[in-house]
């Protein structure tokens, strides 16, 4: 039984890192603003809940899984509030999103408005 | 009676994160509670926005199916990432909202943020400025099978 | 046990390659974006080294992390957008988008 869990846990942990090197691969590829929104919520939905869920595979049913439970509830609820937050501040301020495609990470830069 | 609910809710969080259950410790917990219940309705924030939970059992299943939505959502982000030139396709569009109060407004719009590959821009009456990352992922916003369920869960409130 | 440490160690190597964003740029918002990823992968990173350690008693820390980043990036946000922390948001509807 502690085996099936010992593997569950490796299972769900290894899941959550490989989408969390996604998240960072993606935060560092992507074209422009926008899409590297797209990347970072990655990290902030499934790999928040599978590393949870492994670590809570670890606890069993106690408190600390609970705990477990609380920061998933807490980072979904917050995480989308926080992203539209940004997308509409960026918006607001006038960052045009690229709608062409990809044409490389080498490209000039989105329009800049740091001064904005 | 939203007064009651948040104390015993407010209560139920204290019990489950403290986890040590003696006579002085509970009771600095009810003290507590009984405080944040007093200022929040000094504030003014207890209408009927800020309570959720008479949206019913419909809501946990609303939450399983766009469980499954974020995971098929992050496998295309994720194959997006590894290959931007074969999937990559930026688009903004608008959709309408059809959940007439804000509050089912708010949770159509953060589940489109929730699930990767679509975010919300801009929120304004009932038109919502959606930036998706691939065709896919806008196809999806733009069939409004979400838009249904969420309307769906805001009927029976 | 090794997976958390392989964890951890994937989480920070995250945490680097949003680090080099925040430091890329170009614009500011990117900057707020990778602050916030971060501190996500902040509070995942207490969780797994609470339980690499044998303490879970961290998760509390994590909890409290994953509140304070959220109200810290809408602090900046609003700090950022307005120039100032005082008054509401209720006037800022009326701009032409």
């Amino acid at each position: 039984m502690d085996l099936i869990l010992d593997i569950g846990t490796w299972i769900s942990l290894l899941i959550g890192s490989f989408f969390l090197l996604v998240t960072g691969f993606g935060l560092l590829r992507f074209p422009d603003l926008y899409t590297r929104i797209h990347a970072g919520g990655m990290a902030d939905t499934l790999a928040t809940a599978i590393i949870c869920f492994g670590l809570a595979l670890q606890s069993g049913f106690t408190l600390i899984s609970v705990k477990l439970l609380f920061v998933v509830i807490f980072v979904f609820l917050t995480s989308p509030t926080a992203t539209y937050a940004l997308a509409q501040a960026a918006f607001v301020a006038g960052l045009k999103p690229r709608l062409d495609g990809f044409e490389g990470p080498s490209e000039k830069p989105a329009t800049n408005n740091d001064d904005d | 009676m939203r007064t009651l609910s948040l104390f015993f809710i407010l209560l139920a969080v204290w019990l489950l994160l403290s986890g040590i259950y003696t006579p002085l410790i509970i009771g600095f917990g009810v003290l507590s509670c009984l405080i944040v219940v007093l200022i929040a309705r000094r504030m003014d924030v207890l209408d009927k926005e800020s309570f959720v939970f008479n949206l019913g059992p419909k809501l946990l299943t609303y939450w399983v199916w766009l469980f499954i939505e974020i995971v098929k959502a992050n496998y295309d982000v994720a194959k997006c990432v590894f290959f931007p030139r074969k999937y990559l396709r930026p688009s903004l569009f608008s959709v309408k909202a059809t959940q007439k109060d804000d509050l089912g407004k708010v949770i159509y719009a953060n589940s489109i943020t929730l699930t990767p590959g679509t975010v919300t821009v801009d929120l304004h009456e009932d038109t919502i400025l959606v930036h998706g990352l691939t065709t896919g992922a806008a196809e999806g916003v733009k069939s409004g099978d979400m838009d249904r369920r969420v309307s769906d869960i805001m009927g029976k409130a | 046990m090794t997976i958390f440490s392989i964890t951890a160690f994937a989480i920070l190597v995250s945490v680097a390659m949003a680090l080099a964003r925040a430091i890329l740029g170009p614009t500011a918002y990117d900057r707020i974006l990778s602050a916030n990823a971060i501190g996500t992968k902040t509070v995942l990173l207490i969780a797994v080294v609470g339980f690499m350690n044998g303490r879970p008693d961290f998760l509390d820390l994590a909890l409290v992390y994953s509140l304070m980043n959220f109200i810290g990036t809408i602090a900046v946000l609003k700090y950022f957008k307005f120039g100032t922390l005082r008054g509401g948001l209720s006037d800022t509807r009326d701009k032409d988008l």
